[in-house]
């Protein structure tokens, strides 16, 4: 018998502790705007150098129409870009790992396309296939598919040899490992890897705006600041923070659902 | 019944410098079916790499290896293997990972998944058929492993220091478990193990060997009664075996 008295926490208390982890980050976030709205006021901060955050909300929502319209455009580029990234990063890291003379003979590219500045490549790729949407989705794709080709390889890899011995044992064949063992083994790695590649195609897609369109959130950003109209300009920026986000979640749910224990695996 | 012949098995491994070790060298060894038979010896003996080679895991250097009259040329469906840690699929349930190897040999079928929950019920594990390796303990894992290399009923069953990654008691109880499920499913088991008193307890014969060149130094008779319980332990008989076996590999 135990008289070791166990006081049960108030709801509140208990609702504190389940939900800090998502609370305490929007907190921290709202004070931050906050202590923005406050500086702006009190130092008279000019609208062109620093907008406050209600200004930013006021002229986001007055164009309400406008950035969306901008955003799904955006958006269009990303999706098109990071799946462009997908669909030729899972069969390379496939061929990559399977035969050591296509390794040898790609691996070194690769590393090349990567040492090229992709904002270099833009204007270049612009003149070679024309200004229209081609060029952002190719530049998107290659700011996204190296670190998921890098975390596909890894992740097939680093099947130990434990696992292939145990294929080895039942005979399996060199499709059955690959399908049966390295693949599902490599799933953790692949996600991350996913993860960090729609980040980057985000920013691959706001890059190609940059250098040409007449749409997406980066032509907003660009074509505001040219008329001084900060607080659009900022307004823009956010939204695309936001759909960086939102993607990068996406990402992790799908993860959590198609494959529960591959997020338990990340998290231990 | 000769159910395994090993006649002058030598194996060569050579390392990335091109410097040649020999692990194995002229080992020959008669092993009776159904007959519970261990290795054990100091690391570097080579006893692990036997085992492989029964397995056909690892290829010959020399002499040759017959699995009931036949050469043992890669692995085969007779024998079953069982590793040191308990290489589940991590992304499988238990029952899918116990069913694993008939779906690797393409003969899957109605009764398989009864089969393997029989096998489950067996090794104690009845109840934990839908989950994952990672939400049970290291010994239920191992059960499991054992269960996996049970399913497609091979003859052999070639058990790598299966309890080696286990804590004191999990790895007795697990030894006094293999014992049963051997009484129930009498089976050729090749045992390679670092402890002395597991392989006393569990064998038939123990094999002690030498390395640099891994060599057979002496087989014992365990001549103890079966079944056995951990009673057996307080067996003189028992003791003086653990004490000649401990004599010759330590050499004191």
């Amino acid at each position: 018998m135990s008289h070791i008295a166990t006081r049960k926490p108030s709801p509140l208390r208990r609702f504190w502790m389940r939900s800090q982890g998502t609370l305490l980050p929007v907190i921290t976030f709202l004070l931050v705007l906050l202590l923005w709205e406050i500086c702006v006021k009190v130092f008279s901060i000019p609208e062109f150098l620093l907008p406050a955050p209600s200004a930013i909300w006021v002229a986001t929502a007055e164009q309400a129409g406008l950035v969306w319209g901008h955003t799904l455009a955006t958006l269009r580029t990303v999706v098109l870009g990071y799946g462009l990234s997908i669909l030729i990063s899972l069969p390379l890291a496939f061929a990559l790992t399977s035969s050591r003379i296509v390794a040898n003979a790609v691996y070194p590219l690769l590393i090349l396309t990567q040492s090229i500045p992709k904002v270099a490549l833009a204007p270049i790729l612009v003149i070679a296939l024309g200004a229209n949407e081609l060029p952002r989705i190719i530049i998107t794709f290659l700011v996204a598919f190296f670190p998921l080709v890098v975390a596909i390889t890894t992740g097939l890899l680093s099947v130990p040899g434990d696992l292939i011995e145990l294929g080895r044992s039942y005979r399996a064949t060199r499709l059955q490992q690959m399908v049966q063992i390295r693949m599902p083994y490599a799933i953790p790695f692949i996600f991350s890897g996913l993860k960090t590649a729609v980040a980057l195609a985000v920013v691959g897609a706001v890059v190609g705006e940059f250098v040409t369109s007449d749409r997406g959130l980066g032509y907003l950003i660009q074509t505001s600041t040219a008329f001084f109209r900060m607080p659009l300009a900022f307004g823009a920026m956010l939204v695309l923070s936001l759909m960086g986000i939102v993607l990068f979640q996406i990402v992790a749910v799908a993860e959590k659902l198609l494959f529960p224990w591959s997020s338990q695996q990340q998290a231990d | 019944m000769t159910a395994i012949t090993i006649d002058k098995a030598t194996k060569v491994f050579s390392s990335r410098d091109g410097e040649e070790v020999v692990a194995l060298s002229d080992v020959s060894l008669d092993i009776g079916e159904n007959e519970f038979i261990s290795l054990v010896g100091p690391s570097g003996c080579g006893k692990s790499t036997l085992l492989r080679l029964i397995g056909g895991l690892l290829p010959l250097n020399g002499g040759r290896i017959l699995i009931d009259g036949t050469e043992v040329k890669g692995p085969q469906v007779k024998t079953g293997f069982v590793f040191q840690k308990a290489t589940l699929l991590e992304w499988k349930t238990i029952l899918e990972n116990v069913l694993f190897p008939l779906k690797i040999m393409g003969s899957l079928d109605a009764k398989s998944r009864d089969k393997a929950r029989e096998l489950l019920a067996l090794a104690g594990l009845d109840g934990f058929e839908n989950k994952y390796p990672g939400e049970l303990s290291g010994g239920m894992q191992q059960r499991a492993g054992i269960c996996r290399a049970l399913m497609h009923d091979p003859d052999i069953l070639l058990m790598d220091e299966p309890f080696g990654a286990l804590d004191a008691l999990t790895r007795e109880d697990m030894s006094i478990e293999l014992l049963r499920i051997w009484r129930e499913q009498p089976k050729t088991i090749v045992f390679v193990t670092h402890s002395i008193s597991e392989a006393v307890l569990l064998s038939d014969r123990v094999v002690v060997m030498s390395p640099r060149p891994g060599e057979v130094k002496q087989i014992l008779d365990i001549p103890l009664p079966r079944p056995r319980s951990f009673a057996v332990q307080k067996d003189a008989r028992f003791q003086d075996k653990v004490d000649e076996i401990r004599q010759l590999i330590t050499g004191k």
